[in-house]
């Protein structure tokens, strides 16, 4: 089901807007109760889940699919960037609940080195198929072997049409 | 009044998804001192296919391990295809795909370990399992770094590529619009990687109201990559192929783990094998020349064909038993 906002708990800070990949959360005009967020095309959500992820006050919410979270059921997540880890609460209406937790990263956020940091790469290599990190002198053979070649067959010459 | 905004670079990144990601990567590593600049229409943390997150990448041959080899893959690729498949393109990617995501468990990804072989997890024979909630996030890191937050254009739909004037055959940028703002972008560069997103809904899904984005591919996924090199004149390859996925009761996507990983039994409304009353059939129809019908892995499309005839015999749809699943689950942990 698509998510939706609790207006009393949105604080109009637009870290929802700025992430959803549907551009469907949106402001609402500003009122006496400052601006809200809200969903605004739901019939285009596609339940990724990253407004309640991303949303400081918990004010997103989705309810569960049918199937595994009837009537009164509800589904919490909270992403933790410092402990690397998700945690899902479903939460069933006899009461059950589970919980689950996942890791989402074994590296620090902000560790990967840039590709710029990697010694440069020889021009001659340009017309081999190697990518980066495929052999040793392109920082480092990631690939473990040697890059299977094999004589591809010819592009097959595609017909134009005028 | 519209705000025109014009942006000058050596290379145009059209789309901030995995390949997006991937290529704002491979260019900076290539090119150290050259403007690279991406166009994204929603924001590069979670954009494209990926956003919500995966359980398993699949495709990894495990070359290190010496698993598969990429000739195997490409018979793969052609018998669930069923023949319609450029071999060199499968044979080009599937090469470079195991080094692509050691460096993924390098930047990060939880992949599931083998302990005792220094491998990964098999969910099948070509897929793998991850822990994959910031999957693009962390790709989008990599891209981020290599690019700087300065060349990346969140929330700019790129709607056409522009074409040089004295060559009718190369393309020199893009036009686009910020979704937010309404600016008006024109991107003028020396050569220019589209990486937008394929097609979803283009036919109508059977989920309805407010349950319509629940889909496997994403909704927002407008077939910008066909319609702009259509548009501009590129020639297009493998359009022939569809690629329609198994669907279950209840289920939005292939069901990967339940189906490969826990070997769940696929039946029909009435518990009964879906596949081999209509064996026959299939085989008149499609039991010709490269007998795809019976290959050791049956191709998604005549499973999906399958399951049709199923739907139009009055049995279905087409459940995955994960009730016998967990039931056998339960007599081991017993």
């Amino acid at each position: 089901m698509p998510s939706y906002v609790i207006p009393a708990k949105c604080t109009g800070c637009g870290d929802c807007v700025n992430i959803c990949p549907s551009h469907i959360m949106r402001f609402t005009k500003s009122g006496i109760f400052g601006r809200k967020a809200y969903n605004a095309e739901p019939e285009s959500c596609w339940e990724c889940y990253n407004c309640v992820k991303h949303c400081p006050q918990g004010a997103v919410q989705i309810r569960g699919y049918m199937d595994f979270t009837p009537m009164g059921g509800a589904v919490e997540v909270y992403r933790d960037e410092k402990t690397n880890r998700v945690y899902w609460t479903i939460r069933y209406r006899n009461g059950t609940v589970k919980y689950f937790v996942f890791p989402i990263r074994t590296t620090p956020w902000g560790s990967i080195k840039p590709p710029t940091e990697y010694p440069e790469p020889p021009k001659e290599f340009l017309r081999t198929p190697y990518l980066s990190c495929e052999h040793e002198q392109l920082g480092g053979n990631k690939l473990g072997v040697e890059l299977p070649r094999m004589k591809v067959p010819e592009v097959v010459k595609a017909e134009v049409r005028g | 009044m519209v705000r025109v905004r014009y942006v000058d670079a050596d290379i145009l990144i059209i789309g901030g998804g995995m390949a997006g990601s991937g290529a704002a990567w491979e260019t900076r590593y290539w090119c150290r001192n050259c403007r690279i600049v991406l166009a994204e229409k929603a924001n590069i943390n979670r954009s494209g296919a990926v956003a919500m997150g995966l359980s398993a990448i699949n495709t990894y041959l495990g070359l290190k391990c010496k698993e598969n080899t990429v000739e195997d893959y490409v018979k793969y690729v052609r018998g669930d295809l069923m023949g319609i498949v450029r071999e060199d393109l499968v044979y080009d990617y599937a090469r470079h795909v195991d080094s692509t995501v050691h460096l993924f468990d390098e930047w990060g990804l939880p992949i599931w370990p083998e302990p005792k072989t220094g491998c990964y997890v098999r969910e099948g024979k070509w897929q793998i399992m991850i822990h994959g909630e910031s999957y693009k996030p962390i790709v989008a890191e990599a891209a981020r770094k290599a690019l700087g937050d300065e060349n990346i254009f969140n929330r700019v739909m790129v709607t056409h590529l522009l074409k040089s004037p004295s060559n009718p055959n190369r393309v020199v940028g893009a036009i686009g619009f910020n979704v937010n703002d309404g600016t008006f972008y024109v991107f003028r560069a020396k050569a220019t990687i589209l990486a937008a997103g394929g097609g979803s809904q283009i036919y109508r899904p059977r989920s309805q109201g407010e349950g319509l984005g629940r889909s496997w591919y994403p909704p927002w996924s407008s077939a910008s990559s066909y319609g702009m090199l259509i548009e501009a004149g590129a020639v297009m390859t493998m359009m022939e192929a569809r690629f329609v996925v198994p669907r279950f009761k209840d289920g939005y996507g292939p069901v990967g783990a339940y189906q490969l990983l826990l070997k769940t039994r696929i039946s029909n409304a009435y518990g009964q094998d879906f596949w081999k009353p209509h064996i026959d059939e299939i085989r008149k129809l499609y039991g010709g020349k490269g007998n795809y019908v019976d290959l050791p892995i049956t191709p998604t499309t005549l499973r999906v064909f399958a399951q049709r005839l199923e739907w139009i015999a009055g049995r279905g749809p087409s459940l995955m038993r994960t009730d016998e699943t967990v039931k056998k689950a339960r007599r081991v942990r017993q």
